[in-house]
């Protein structure tokens, strides 16, 4: 059959067509994919054997239990959670002004220079950034050389010694995770809610300025809720990314576990794999849950 | 006719919240590249004591750093060869069509990148524990392969459905068979999009650690190294130098990605 004859019989029979093109990536996304997902949901109903640390297979919904009921793992599911909201408000906060400078002020090459300017760091190796946070929170590093030049090291202190937040160093304390999960997720946040604001007319801020009202004003009241899709669709990937984070949590070290940290020891150390995917199931959970919610407010109109 | 209006000048409150942002976001990756030439060996004192190239040639003697370099960018080549492949004919099937089952596959097609990667890791881990298979080079390739697939899906896709469909009809029109249609009109459409999409994916695939840590066994890919090295820092000066190494090489294939993909003026006039 020659290529000519192939692609009219083709075109005749659409559905023959799509599933050619659809069997490969299908039987990928179907078998290594979701038999993965599988798999895992699978194991988490096995459970693990107290006495002799071997995994018991047969289908039990003891290791859920362990997970709700003891109070270690509800802490760690709270403690990650409320992490994954604080993270996504700051990251909203900052990108705020950032998107709105580049999607509705800036023009020509600023604009080319503001989204290679936020898409380079976005795309430099994760490690790399980890690391670099590493070197500016250590002890002896350059926030506290900075606050130091600035005589701001009492400020500083305070903040290390305030109760939950604190610690010895920033290296070791929730304040220092959260300022890395913040510049490590920000440029997420930035690109949607710029799609969002470019796409507002120009013609709604005219209207609005005609009819009396001060650029603030527009701002909140324009702007900002036709911003709404963006920063819905850009906090999924704040939550997500900061839900299922491992190596953030224990590279700026603070004493609690969160989720991710949670599953990488279960299946590592303790090799207690049903409680590990039990634990990943937890944020297959909330990020439903979420995706809901962000759904409500437009995110994959925004996507 | 609508005149060139423009709202206000952005404020000053505005101005300082982007530059600065902007400035936040890129003071962490300049101090890596310069802790690369401090001095100073076991701390990471700022401003650094003097600057040298010495551990650069130290770094370059180290075998242990040339095969996971080996090792992460034939990984990254493999996932990539596959995810161009399979991404590309997901966009190609889900661009247009309209059959029943669409939707559950736009969201099948999201979830390795919507789901945390630890997610994606566990369950690798979790099929390959209960199938008996061991980890290696192609447990890796094939995690990797997973969400590099979803990348060049999305540029490919995304292009797709900026073209107009009249395009297609004209080229039939004008009695072009399926095949030109295909070699003149949309393949040379895509092209960009489709070279853009295999270079994030490689990017991706060169960089990634998350997924590479379930699935990866004793193998050690770049970033796993350098994940180890976080834990346990006795050769400092060589870890910064291999930082300044995998920033440059991830660079490339990125600028080269925006410069397929950069936005024209198309929306600039649709204002």
């Amino acid at each position: 059959m020659n290529l000519r004859a192939a692609s009219t019989f083709f075109y005749r029979r659409p559905y023959g067509y799509l599933a050619l093109l659809l069997v490969p990536p299908l039987l990928w996304f179907g078998t290594v994919y979701l038999g993965s997902l599988f798999a895992l949901l699978w194991q988490s109903f096995y459970r693990i054997d107290d006495f002799t640390a071997q995994i018991v297979r047969e289908p039990t919904l003891e290791t859920y239990k362990q997970l709700v009921t003891q109070p270690a793992n509800v802490d760690i599911v709270v403690r990650t959670l409320t992490m994954a909201v604080a993270v996504t408000i700051a990251c909203a906060l900052i990108a705020l002004p950032i998107a709105t400078y580049m999607a509705r002020y800036a023009r020509g090459r600023m604009k080319a220079f503001f989204y290679v300017g936020v898409m380079l760091p976005m795309w430099t190796s994760y490690l790399v950034k980890v690391y670099a946070w590493r070197l500016l929170l250590a002890k002896e590093g350059i926030i506290a050389w900075v606050a130091g030049k600035l005589g701001l090291m009492s400020v500083l202190d305070a903040l290390l010694a305030a109760p939950g937040i604190g610690g010895p160093s920033l290296s070791t304390s929730y304040l220092g995770m959260f300022i890395v999960f913040t510049y490590m997720w920000l440029p997420f946040m930035i690109l949607p809610m710029a799609a969002a604001l470019e796409r507002v007319p120009g013609s709604l801020l005219q209207a609005s300025a005609d009819l009396g009202a001060r650029p603030a004003q527009t701002f909140r009241n324009v702007v900002l809720p036709l911003a709404v899709p963006g920063i819905a669709a850009g906090s999924v990937f704040t939550f997500s990314l900061t839900l299922g984070d491992y190596v953030i949590p224990s590279v700026v070290g603070a004493p609690g576990y969160f989720i991710g940290m949670m599953v990488y020891t279960q299946q590592g150390t303790a090799g207690n794999i049903p409680l590990a995917a039990a634990f990943s199931v937890v944020p297959i959970v909330l990020i439903s849950i979420y995706l809901a919610i962000a759904k409500r407010f437009g995110a994959f109109d925004a996507l | 006719m609508r005149s060139s209006y423009r709202p206000d000048r952005p404020s000053l409150f505005l101005r300082i919240g982007a530059f600065a942002g902007l400035a936040f976001m890129h003071i962490p990756v300049l101090l890596i590249i310069l802790y690369a030439f401090t001095t100073e060996d076991r701390t990471y004192q700022f401003p650094p004591p003097g600057l040298t190239l010495k551990w650069f040639s130290r770094a370059f003697e180290r075998s242990d750093i040339w095969q996971s370099l080996t090792l992460s960018l034939g990984v990254a080549a493999c996932a990539t060869v596959m995810a161009l492949i399979l991404g590309t004919l997901a966009a190609f099937a889900l661009a247009r069509a309209k059959f029943p089952a669409k939707d559950s596959l736009t969201v099948l097609f999201a979830l390795p990148i919507a789901l945390p990667g630890i997610v994606t890791g566990i369950a690798l881990l979790a099929a390959m524990k209960l199938g008996g298979i061991d980890p290696s080079f192609f447990t890796i390739v094939a995690g990797h392969a997973t969400f590099c697939t979803v990348i060049v899906y999305n540029n490919v896709i995304a292009r797709l459905r900026r073209l107009p469909s009249n395009w297609v009809e004209a080229s039939m029109d004008l009695g072009a068979d399926g095949t030109q249609t295909l070699r003149y009109v949309l393949l040379p459409q895509v092209a960009t999009a489709f070279l853009a999409g295999g270079m994030l994916a490689f990017a991706l695939s060169f960089d990634e650690v998350i997924v590479t840590v379930f699935t990866a066994g004793k193998e050690r890919t770049l970033p796993i190294w350098f994940f180890n090295e976080l834990f346990r820092p006795r050769d400092r000066p060589v870890t910064n130098v291999v930082a300044v190494i995998v920033i440059a090489v991830t660079l490339i294939p990125i600028l080269l990605a925006y410069y397929f993909t950069r936005p024209d003026d198309e929306h600039e006039t649709a204002r």
